[in-house]
C-alpha cells in the first residue's frame, strides 16, 4: 500500500475508534488512539502477515495487543480484513457482540487481554512453539510504557533474549501516561531503550505516529528469524488527535462527551 | 541380603512414564522452575531440544507453558507446589480463562504436596492448594495416594487437552494400587475397603494414615481415596458414603476452607445424610516448627495415634 493510502487507513481507523467510542464510553480511547499508525503499519504496511477472512491462518503472523485497553482501534481493521463484518463494531459492548470494551475472545486477537503484563511471557512460549514447527511465522507483542513496569514483563524480555527469540518483535507503545498519571512521576522507565539494550534485545526508538519511520524500523525486521529479539520503542502521545484528551495526565480514564465526538469527527471532514 | 524395592517418588513415577511418552511424539515440551530430579535429568539429556529451564521465574513459567500449548504443545510445567501460587493470576488468566476458548494441554507438576518439605518450612509446605485450583473453571486437579496413580495419570494427561494440577507428595509413599489399576478418572475416587459404620474418606499421603487408623479402629471402618478433587462424581461419592454412620475426613489441607472436606459435605448434603462429620486437615495457621514430616502431622492432630485417640 502506497504510504498515501496508509495514511488515509491511519485516518478512517482513527475516526471508527472515536466513532466506537460514542458507542461505548466504556472503552479507552486515549489508550486507543496512540497505537493508530503502528496498526495501520503492521497491517497495512505488510509487515504482519495475514490472510483476509482468515484469522486461524497457520501461516499468520501471532499479534498479541498485551495493553489490551488500547485495544480499540485494532477492532476496524479486523472487520476491514475480513474476521468479521464492519456491522459487528456498532454492536459493541451489547449483549450479542463479542466486543467488549476491553478485547477478549474476537478473532484476530490470540490472547485473552485485560491484565496486564501477560503478552510478552505468552508471546515467547508461540516463539519458540514456531520455532519448533519449524515456521517462520513471526510474534509481535505490543506494550504499554506503562506496563512495563511489570515484573512478568521483564521475566520474558530475559527469557527472549537468553533464548535468542529472533522471530519475536515487542513494540512499547511509549505514551508517556499510564492510569494515575505521567509514568516519569509514577515509575519512570527511562532510559527504555538503554535497559533493554543491556538485557541483550535489539532497539530502535521511532516516532510512533510517523508512518515512513515506522516501515523503516520494522520492514528489515518482517521476515527475520535469527539474532535477538527486537523491541521497537515507539514515541507516541495518549489520546493523539483529540485537544481533550492529550497531554491530560489522567487522560486513560476520561472519555470524549457526544459533543466532542461530533465536532471531532467533523473536523475531519 | 537383598533390598526390597522401593516404589519411586511420585515425580520420578511422572518423569519416567514421561520420559517413555516424548519417545513416541514430539509435541510435549518440560518446563522446570529450576527445579531438578535425578529422573529429569535423563529427560532433559534425551529431549534437550524439547526441555526448557526458564529460571526462577514462576509468571515466565506459565505464560512460556501457554504460548506452547496455543501452538498445539502437550506441556508439562514443573516447581515446587506453593511455588505455583506466585503465578497464581497468570493460572487464571492464561490457563482458565483462556480455556474458555481453545484447547490448552499444560499440566502443573507440583512437588511437595502439604508438608512434604517438612524442616524446610511455611514458605515451602502446601495446605491451599486442593482448594485454590479447583476454584477455577477447566482446571483439573489431581491428588494421588501412590506412584501407581501418577504413572497412569500421564497417560490420562496426553488424552486430555486441559489444564491440570498434579499435586505430587514429596516423599516416598507405599504403593497402594496395582500396577494394572485402571482409574476410573470422571468417578474420581476409588473405595480400598468397604466397612462399617464409619468410613474415612482421604487424599494424598493421608490416605496412608487413613489405612492404618482402618486397622486400628474395632467397628471395622471403609476407607475411600479421592485422587481428583476435580472433576469429581460428587454423586457417586455420596451415595458411596451416605450408608455409613460416621465419616471422617482425612487431608492435609487447611479445613473448612474449600477443599476436600467441603466437597465430602456437599455429596453427602445432596443425599440427605445426617450422621456424624468428622473433619481432620489443618486448622487456620502455619507451622514453623522445623521437624519431620512425623512431627508435624502429630503437631497437626494429623497422625495415626492422634487420629485413632479422636475416634475411639
Amino acid at each position: 500500500m502506497e504510504l498515501a493510502q496508509l495514511k488515509e487507513k491511519a485516518r478512517w481507523i482513527w475516526r471508527e475508534t472515536v466513532r466506537v467510542h460514542g458507542l461505548a464510553p466504556e472503552t479507552r480511547v486515549a489508550s486507543s488512539l496512540s497505537d493508530v499508525e503502528i496498526f495501520t503499519t503492521l497491517y497495512y504496511g505488510g509487515i504482519l502477515r495475514h490472510k483476509h477472512g482468515d484469522p486461524d491462518w497457520v501461516e499468520r503472523d501471532r499479534m498479541i495487543v498485551s495493553k489490551g485497553h488500547g485495544g480499540i482501534s485494532l477492532y476496524p481493521i479486523l472487520a476491514d480484513i475480513g474476521y468479521f463484518p464492519l456491522a459487528e463494531l456498532d454492536r459493541i459492548c451489547t449483549e450479542s457482540s463479542f466486543l467488549g470494551s476491553i478485547p477478549d475472545h474476537i478473532p484476530g486477537f490470540e490472547t485473552i487481554n485485560g491484565s496486564l503484563g501477560h503478552g510478552p511471557g505468552v508471546g515467547c512460549g508461540l516463539a519458540v512453539a514456531l520455532r519448533a514447527k519449524k515456521s517462520d511465522s513471526r510474534v509481535y507483542v505490543l506494550c504499554g510504557d506503562g506496563e512495563m513496569n511489570s515484573g512478568a514483563v521483564w521475566e520474558a524480555i530475559m527469557f527472549a533474549a537468553f533464548h535468542k527469540l529472533g522471530n519475536m518483535t515487542l513494540i512499547v507503545d511509549d505514551n508517556e501516561i499510564s492510569m494515575l498519571g505521567f509514568q516519569k512521576d509514577i515509575l519512570g522507565l527511562s532510559p527504555l531503550a538503554e535497559k533493554l539494550k543491556a538485557f541483550h534485545w535489539e532497539v530502535q526508538e521511532v516516532d510512533g505516529h510517523d508512518i515512513p519511520a515506522l516501515l523503516d524500523v520494522l520492514r528489515p525486521l518482517a521476515r527475520r528469524q535469527d539474532g535477538p529479539p527486537q523491541a521497537i520503542v515507539a514515541r507516541t502521545i495518549k489520546g493523539r488527535g483529540a485537544p481533550q484528551l492529550e497531554n491530560k495526565p489522567l487522560c486513560h480514564v476520561m472519555n470524549l462527551s457526544k459533543e466532542d465526538i461530533r465536532s471531532l469527527l467533523g473536523e475531519e471532514k | 541380603m537383598t533390598q526390597p524395592i522401593l516404589p519411586p517418588v511420585m515425580r520420578d513415577a511422572v518423569l519416567q512414564r514421561l520420559i517413555e511418552r516424548m519417545r513416541g511424539r514430539d509435541d510435549i515440551f518440560f518446563l522446570s522452575g529450576d527445579f531438578g530430579s535425578p529422573v529429569l535429568d535423563r529427560l532433559r539429556q534425551e529431549f534437550p531440544s524439547r526441555f526448557i529451564n526458564v529460571g526462577i521465574a514462576e509468571q515466565s513459567l506459565i505464560n512460556v507453558s501457554c504460548g506452547l500449548a496455543m501452538e498445539g504443545f502437550t506441556v508439562f510445567a514443573y516447581a515446587i507446589a506453593p511455588f505455583f501460587l506466585r503465578a497464581f493470576e497468570q493460572i487464571r488468566i492464561n490457563l482458565s480463562l483462556h480455556s474458555h476458548h481453545r484447547k490448552l494441554n499444560v499440566n502443573l507438576v507440583a512437588v511437595g504436596a502439604g508438608a512434604s518439605y517438612d524442616v524446610a518450612g511455611p514458605t515451602h509446605h502446601c495446605f491451599e492448594d486442593l482448594a485454590a485450583y479447583r476454584l477455577y473453571p477447566h482446571m483439573q486437579v489431581f491428588s494421588p495416594s501412590d506412584a501407581t496413580l501418577c504413572r497412569a495419570f500421564v497417560d490420562r494427561a496426553l488424552a486430555i487437552p486441559a489444564p491440570k494440577y498434579l499435586r505430587l507428595d514429596g516423599k516416598r509413599q507405599p504403593v497402594i494400587y496395582r500396577e494394572d489399576f485402571q482409574p476410573d478418572w470422571d468417578r474420581g475416587f476409588h473405595t480400598l475397603r468397604e466397612g462399617v459404620d464409619t468410613c474415612l474418606v482421604s487424599t494424598g499421603c493421608m490416605t496412608h494414615i487413613a489405612s492404618t487408623v482402618a486397622d486400628a479402629l474395632s467397628c471395622g471402618p471403609g476407607v475411600v481415596d479421592v485422587f481428583m478433587m476435580k472433576p469429581l462424581d460428587l454423586d457417586a461419592l455420596g451415595r458411596t458414603l451416605c450408608s455409613y454412620r460416621r465419616v471422617v475426613i482425612l487431608q492435609e489441607a487447611f479445613t473448612g476452607k474449600g477443599g476436600l472436606d467441603h466437597l465430602v459435605l456437599e455429596a453427602l448434603h445432596a443425599q440427605g445424610w445426617s450422621g456424624e462429620l468428622r473433619s481432620f486437615g489443618l486448622k487456620d495457621s502455619f507451622i514453623f516448627v522445623p521437624a519431620s514430616r512425623e512431627v508435624i502431622l502429630r503437631l497437626a492432630g494429623l497422625d495415626s495415634a492422634s487420629i485413632i485417640g479422636a475416634l475411639s
